[in-house]
């Protein structure tokens, strides 16, 4: 059973603001999601290992060095800042209220 | 609409110039977009590029194989300068500020881009229904959904305004789609195609692919988007791998036949299109075998495990702060959780939701370890079942095209309509969407599934149910 109290803090781990009146349904929905998926525990997996990519590659390393980034993409991200003080992207203070 | 190698060959040749064939397209987007909402943007220097590879031509210059091909971009790639918003609020006022890898190779193949397709938001639908922008609408029937979540790719295939248009499959957002519209729909093997530049969704599945007419198509472009890529460790250095076979024909193929694909209460008129589209390779000399993956009914339950988690983790990255949509709060907190609550639709939430769920302190291993073991198993089915045929053959979606709206309010019964797609991006193995006929007026999806890296052997089996069936060349 998921209970409202469940989807309000997962929704607060996820930073993601719900309204009050979508929580009773949020709950009702992962409710109904997670009773379908518990199937997956009628198979037995337990020396089966996990799979991430098919054709088992792992570890792919390339030489750790800066390529740098060429001026017009790096003019372009910084023109999609939300805020930003000249090239620099501006940040909300992580410790205190905002409160000027 | 022409095909893709017809237009590049009548471009290379100087019997048409690449503008001529830009033109066509533009003008069928003009005048069918606003009914079908396939497109969300038409990029302005599509016409100045394809002077500039009709100059390129007139110099002597080999422009590669795509010359003047039209091509159409799912939105959630990066094409420089171009605005690009995976259908989400958030990204509304986003432009890319590079190009991703299949955009520049297919530029580098003398492709034209021209615009960008409507999609579920961040890729997450069956229906694009969860497009910010609105739904598409399926040429067949425009009160009906094209499929999804590359729905606006797909129509624009169907509708004639570009002859390829590409897609991304992240647990059948190619191939549905494909299947519903009534065209051609191919998701790689996993590692094929980079992508650099594609915006993340669940990164051990997704996977780019094009939308064509004819398998031919799809194989052409395929053959300049594919290979390794630095910028995508996942890429595999086998790119050039499916030409190293080149047999036409049925005659020899094995074609296995699913029995958990054709279960009772399916649609019956499904799958009699599609059996009788396995009796076209039998009659051609195909042996049919029939196969098991006893695995398949856990396949949809893994696959909403594993997409929810690795897409609530990608989108992590939209906070309001760095780029995209930005609704201040008080503290840093409330800046994160309004952006991403104003931002995201109803969809995305719900997912992110489920992904951190089912991530959270406690229940990881309970179900993204357990999803992920169970990967192993749906892959060793495949692995067992392609020791005795070359190809499976089975349905790409459970039912034909739906009414708009008619899903939309039970998230777990649209869900349910990846259930014959999610097994293949689960396995990593490629898989092909081929029109295999009509029931009421609304087309139907014949899926082919290889071994990893055999796309050479779909190629193989849709060159030749092309070559004997004439689905393909309807037109809505």
């Amino acid at each position: 059973m998921i209970t409202n109290d469940q989807v309000s803090h997962i929704a607060r781990l996820a930073r993601l603001r719900i309204d009050p009146e979508n929580v009773t349904k949020t709950a009702a929905e992962l409710e109904s999601i997670l009773g379908y998926v518990a199937k997956l525990q009628e198979l037995d997996t337990e020396s089966v290992p996990e799979l991430a990519h098919g054709d088992g590659l792992s570890n792919v390393f390339r030489a750790d060095m800066a390529n740098g980034i060429d001026q017009d993409a790096r003019h372009r991200v910084i023109a999609a800042f939300p805020h930003r003080e000249g090239d620099l992207l501006e940040v909300p203070a992580v410790f205190q209220d905002r409160t000027e | 609409m022409e095909t893709a190698i017809n237009i590049a060959t009548d471009v290379r040749s100087g019997k048409r110039t690449a503008e001529s064939a830009v033109r066509e397209s533009l003008d069928a987007i003009e005048s069918g977009n606003e009914k079908l909402n396939a497109l969300l943007g038409v990029f302005a220097s599509a016409i100045e590029d394809a002077r500039e590879i009709d100059r390129r031509i007139a110099a002597g210059e080999d422009v590669g194989v795509l010359a003047g091909v039209p091509i159409v971009m799912k939105d959630n790639m990066l094409v420089k300068g171009e605005r690009c918003s995976a259908g989400s609020r958030i990204l509304e006022n986003y432009d890319a500020p590079y190009d991703a890898t299949v955009t520049k190779r297919l530029r580098a193949a003398g492709a034209v881009l021209i615009g960008r397709a409507n999609m579920d938001e961040f890729a997450m639908g069956s229906s694009t229904e969860n497009s910010h922008y609105g739904p598409s609408r399926n040429p067949w029937d425009v009160s009906r959904v094209p499929g999804g979540s590359s729905g606006g790719s797909a129509v624009a295939v169907a509708a004639g305004f570009a002859p390829i248009a590409l897609g991304s499959d992240t647990g059948g957002s190619i191939r549905q789609p494909a299947a519903l519209c009534g065209i051609v729909g191919l998701k790689p093997t996993y590692g094929r195609v980079s992508r650099h530049g594609l915006m993340a969704l669940s990164s051990s599945l997704d996977q780019i692919g094009p939308f064509t007419r004819t398998v031919e198509d799809a194989e052409l472009v395929m053959s300049v988007m594919q290979g390794e890529d630095e910028m995508d460790a996942t890429t595999a250095a086998d790119g050039e791998g499916s030409k190293a076979e080149r047999i036409e024909g049925a005659k020899g193929l094995r074609v296995g036949v699913p029995k958990e694909y054709f279960v009772d209460g399916m649609d019956e008129n499904i799958k009699k299109s599609v059996l009788d589209a396995v009796a076209e390779f039998e009659r051609a000399g195909a042996e049919i075998v029939p196969i098991s993956l006893p695995t398949a009914e856990y396949a949809l339950a893994a696959y909403y495990v594993i997409q929810p988690c690795e897409a609530a983790s990608n989108l992590g990255r939209f906070d309001g702060i760095r780029f995209g949509y930005s609704s201040e709060g008080q503290t840093l907190l409330e800046t994160y959780e309004r952006s991403r609550g104003e931002g995201f639709g109803a969809e995305t939430q719900r997912r992110i939701i489920l992904g951190t769920f089912v991530s959270s302190a406690g229940y990881s291993d309970a179900f993204y370890k357990k999803a992920s073991k169970v990967r192993t198993l749906i892959k060793r089915d495949f692995d067992e079942a392609f020791k005795r045929c070359d190809v499976i053959a089975a349905p790409t979606s459970p039912s034909l095209a739906w009414a708009i709206g008619e899903k939309f309010a039970d998230p777990l019964s649209m869900y349910l309509s990846d259930i014959y797609t999610v097994s293949a991006n689960l396995a990593t193995i490629p898989a092909m969407s081929v029109p295999c006929g009509f029931v009421d007026g609304l087309p139907v999806g014949l899926q082919l599934m290889a071994r990893p890296f055999d796309e050479a052997s779909l190629y193989r089996a849709g060159k030749f149910y092309q070559s004997v069936t004439d689905h393909h060349l309807k037109t809505a």
